[in-house]
């Protein structure tokens, strides 16, 4: 998992001192994070946390008010360009083409990507997402999931070191929610340092190498889950009183009473 | 960075063209509003409007090839807020691209549909008996003034498009530009206004557009309407350009 084919051993990402307000509302008070190259980074928050900001700033989308924020060995503010060459976005809302066919999508990337042979690529990609049979469809008939896999087939097209994948599962069912997990753990198992950022516990189980948690702008806990789990109070054993149910009323009305004639007779 | 901003301005054209090829209907919607109102001035009030010249549907045609431009930007403006509502203008500009290729892919994407819409606009004035003894100079120039005003307004609907809130404000920013040609020379004769009316019409840009326009159609001189037509759309260029740089700089921030 860690930096084996890797040129360099600095993180995939440095951030330090971050910060940015819009207007009086302080988002990122001082967020400080390091991602280590080929590894999966979960960045944990409820909603309004900030954790879009933070992406949207690592992805030259957003200009920080403070601090500094490295991808790749660029910095985001006097590099950008470089920043660029070195991710790529899977926003919060499958950001496709609808009108075009899941198809053409790829294509387009992939010429924008300036790479030769966008249609080979974009059918190596339709076939490794299992979605060669709807390639030619047009992606407004696409399901939640299939368009979820179709954007993250795009992120791969040029094969950027980083990818950011925000809040990659939100709004889809348990089943595609599942085939993404798959889909970033075979991102991992190719050495891509993918940093994703959530809003469910378990997916951040299930997926990341280290966790951190961003909570009023700023990182509270970071930390491998074993870590995470060790800041827990140790397991008590605790007496709970426990309160007569409904149920318990009626038999202690009515059941009782035909017991008591039960044991009469 | 730079070298590339011709293959990928290509690029996302193709990609926006064909938002216009699968979607005609909007091409069609463009021409049938300027269609309605031309069958409505040549056969109901055209009888009584006397401008003096020959046929009304000559008098006509060029402030209605206006209101279809008019009419077709608002597609354009559309378009626009629609990419950056669905996350696809972000996903493009956190790409290794010539970012500003995905507003002139819309901005080429526009010149075309309204182009198209324009040929319509003119065939279906052709039936209606319109006619034309404009020589090719003539012709290219109405097409270059045509072009003109189409990046004119183009310009403006992308300053909406980034800037609008929702889909309404979108489509309310065309209504001056389509009702803007009712207070012209398009329509009557501007000596039958009012004293204040009868100068804003004369000095509006649409007036100087039409006559110039009107006077190519009919192969006779446009003498200083033409220079102040190409003043009042250059500069309309130029300044709707930069408030769109403006507006796309704040966007993109």
């Amino acid at each position: 998992m860690h930096s084996t084919q890797q040129r360099t051993t600095d993180p995939a990402i440095r951030i330090q001192g971050l910060e940015k307000s819009y207007g009086e509302l302080a988002v990122l008070r001082g967020v400080d994070l390091e991602v280590e190259r080929g590894s999966v980074f979960a960045l944990l928050g409820s909603n309004g946390a900030g954790k879009t900001t933070v992406v949207r700033i690592l992805a030259t989308l957003l200009k920080a008010d403070g601090g500094t924020a490295v991808v790749n060995g660029f910095d985001v503010a006097t590099q950008p360009s470089n920043v660029r060459e070195s991710f790529s976005l899977t926003g919060q809302f499958a950001a496709v083409d609808e009108i075009l066919s899941g198809r053409e999508n790829l294509v387009l990337v992939a010429k924008l990507r300036h790479l030769p042979d966008p249609g080979a690529i974009a059918d190596g990609l339709l076939e490794r997402f299992s979605l060669t049979g709807a390639g030619a469809r047009k992606v407004s008939a696409y399901s939640g999931g299939m368009r979820r896999r179709l954007d993250i087939a795009m992120s791969l097209i040029g094969d950027p070191p980083v990818i950011f994948l925000d809040e990659p599962t939100t709004g889809l069912d348990p089943e595609a929610r599942v085939e993404v997990w798959e889909t970033v753990r075979g991102l991992a198992g190719r050495g891509t340092t993918v940093l994703l950022t959530t809003q469910y516990l378990e997916e951040a189980e299930q997926l990341a190498d280290r966790i951190a948690i961003l909570h009023q702008g700023r990182i509270i806990v970071n930390g491998t889950l074993a870590e995470l789990k060790q800041l827990l109070p140790p397991a008590e054993v605790e007496y709970v009183e426990k309160q007569p149910s409904l149920e318990d009323v009626f038999f202690a009305v009515v059941g009782d009473a035909n017991h008591d004639r039960q044991s009469r007779s | 960075m730079a070298t590339y901003f011709f293959a990928d301005t290509a690029a996302l054209t193709g990609r926006t063209l064909r938002h216009v090829t699968r979607s005609l209907d909007t091409v069609l919607t463009t021409a049938i509003l300027p269609i309605v109102m031309m069958l409505m001035f040549v056969y109901v009030f055209g009888g009584a409007i006397d401008t003096g010249q020959g046929r009304y549907v000559d008098y006509l045609l060029p402030g209605i090839l206006l209101i279809t431009i008019g009419s077709g930007v608002s597609y354009t403006a559309f378009r626009l807020f629609m990419d950056l509502k669905s996350g696809i203008f972000e996903r493009f500009q956190s790409m290794p691209i010539a970012r500003s290729g995905v507003l002139w892919a819309h901005v080429l994407t526009s010149l075309v549909a309204n182009l198209i819409s324009l040929v319509v606009v003119v065939g279906v004035a052709v039936l209606m008996g319109f006619r034309s003894g404009a020589g090719v100079l003539s012709w290219l120039g109405i097409l270059g003034m045509l072009v003109l005003f189409i990046l004119a307004l183009t310009w403006i609907a992308v300053i909406v498009g980034l800037s609008a809130s929702s889909v309404d404000g979108v489509g309310v920013f065309s209504y001056p530009l389509i009702f803007l040609p009712f207070v012209s020379s398009a329509f009557v004769p501007t000596q039958t206004m009012p004293g204040p009316l009868r100068w804003f019409a004369e000095n509006q840009p649409v007036t100087s557009i039409v006559n110039t326009i009107r006077s190519l159609f009919a192969e006779q001189p446009a003498g200083g309407d033409s220079w102040t037509a190409l003043v009042w759309s250059a500069g309309i260029v130029v300044i709707a350009y930069g408030g769109a740089m403006v507006a796309y700089r704040r966007k993109i921030a």
